[in-house]
């Protein structure tokens, strides 16, 4: 790599000391960087410089850094998971930008993601959404056999779809109003589809769902920013499963 | 029992739901209201008739509290979720960009453009229906000379500016109200959902050139 295709960029990152502290936006510039980069590798670079300085390094979430874990986030330029359709932060690369470039990073913001330090939030809310339904109960004993159970292809790859979800959270950080409704409906939907899924199926989605309001999350207008930001392409078709799945399993309730 | 239906009534699905589907009956009186006024262009006598016949029947206040209800409903049930919306991130962005593909200007001003509905409603109410009170005879029958009432009106052109204004709001509302209904209620097939999305566009413009009629051509009538 030569070093003329090396990027000089202004970053304005926010810092937060920790939950109860007020954050701010701190400005940065860093050099070097070849667009070969990762952006998480970016910040790596820039971490390691504050180090030497002795400064604290920015905290952010990462883990497999393969797009398939879920755990990194950041909200770059405004936008989650930057500017790159159906990417996670951890596979957009620095090619994306170019010398001299101003980039904002942010955590993902909502009320039921609070913010640890730095970029880092807890999504624990998103855990506390599938505690309350989003699995199946499956009783041990001997397997039975593989094709006993009848799945209608077209239903098998929905359910395959929806549960390419990775739980980011980037649909609650694109959406204005906060609401988790692109995740929920991924995580009804990928068992509503499926025959094993039917017996909770509808205290799943009753419970999925009033766990979310309480969690604080906002109300679904259908502006589909979710879908857009979604790093799985996770389709809003499956928020219409869950309004009518619900709206089924309500009305016909017996509690 | 009651408090487990409290329960689901008031979760954020049904909430959305319930906008949906008062919305849909709304723009229903959007369609009927349309045709009604274009009953004007047929002259004041059948106008007056058509306005005495509706006022003069008894079912009118059963149908002016249901239709009432539907109003308050949507709106303070908008009101509450916008809130709600609100809180739900107290911290705001630095900055914020749209992907571009998912919403639109209409989705994303839905309280505004409701918000100007609301005052242009109000202030229909006052100057159409509680407005000034001429009386005209038709066979022997004394009635409301509505007709008078409403091309008076559009004489100031701020008046005709103002309608149009406020429809083209309307319009922008509908565009995502219409579709989106369906989404809430959980209407969602690859076939139909393209359709809904083209014929809230289509709905949106019949109601905002079909409403901004009238009042233009009340304007180019004068005083006549
Ligand atoms: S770090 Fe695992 S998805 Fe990005």
């Amino acid at each position: 790599m030569s070093s003329e295709n090396l990027m000089t960029l202004n970053l304005k990152i926010w810092r937060q000391k920790n939950n109860k502290e007020k954050g701010e936006i701190v400005d940065y510039t860093i050099d070097g960087i070849s667009p070969d980069a990762s952006f998480l590798e970016m910040l790596d670079i820039l971490n390691e410089k504050l180090i030497k300085e002795g400064s604290d390094p920015v905290a952010y979430d990462h883990d497999c850094r393969e797009g398939i874990c879920g755990m990194c986030s950041l909200m770059i330029n405004g936008q989650a998971h930057g500017p790159e359709a159906e990417t996670t932060t951890c596979q957009l690369h620095m090619r994306k930008y170019k010398d001299g470039d101003t980039i904002v990073i942010e955590p993902f913001r909502a009320r039921a993601f609070p913010v640890l330090k730095d970029l880092m939030i807890d999504r624990q809310a998103f855990d506390d959404i599938i505690a309350a339904g989003g699995f199946v109960n499956v009783n041990t004993g001997n397997p039975q056999d593989a094709n006993a159970i009848l799945v209608p292809k077209e239903n098998a790859e929905l359910a395959m779809d929806a549960a390419s979800c990775i739980g980011c959270a980037a649909c609650v950080a694109s959406c204005k109003n906060a609401s988790a409704m692109l995740f929920v409906s991924a995580k009804v939907s990928q068992l509503a589809l499926l025959p094993q899924g039917q017996v909770e199926a509808d205290e799943r989605v009753k419970n999925m769902v009033l766990k979310m309001d309480e969690l604080g999350f906002g109300n679904c207008t259908n502006e589909a920013e979710c879908e857009a930001s979604c790093p799985k392409g996770i389709s809003i078709s499956n928020i219409a499963r869950l309004n009518r799945d619900f709206l089924k399993a309500a009305v016909t309730s017996n509690d | 029992m009651a408090s487990s239906m409290l329960k689901y009534a008031t979760s954020s699905v049904v909430k959305k739901q319930v906008m949906g589907v008062t919305g849909l009956l709304l723009c229903g009186f959007l369609i009927s209201h349309l045709i009604g006024n274009c009953l004007m262009y047929l002259g004041p006598e059948v106008f007056n008739k058509y306005a005495h016949a509706l006022v003069t029947n008894p079912l009118i206040y059963l149908a002016e509290a249901g239709l009432a209800s539907i109003f308050l409903i949507h709106i303070g049930l908008a009101a509450k979720l916008t809130i709600e919306n609100n809180n739900a991130r107290p911290d705001k962005y630095f900055v914020k960009q749209k992907t571009g593909h998912g919403a639109t200007f209409a989705s994303s001003t839905m309280p505004y453009t409701g918000l100007i509905i609301l005052v242009f409603l109000i202030l229909h109410l006052l100057d159409f229906k509680f407005g000034p009170l001429h009386t005209a005879t038709y066979g022997g029958v004394e009635m409301r000379d509505i007709y008078k009432t409403v091309v008076d009106y559009f004489q100031s052109p701020l008046s005709v500016l103002w309608y149009i204004f406020c429809m083209i709001a309307l319009g922008i509302h509908v565009s995502h109200g219409f579709w989106s209904a369906f989404q809430s209620i959980g209407f969602w097939h690859t076939k139909y959902t393209c359709l809904l999305q083209c014929l809230a566009k289509v709905f949106a413009v019949v109601i905002t050139l079909g409403y901004s009629a009238l009042p233009i051509y009340c304007y180019l009538q004068g005083g006549n």
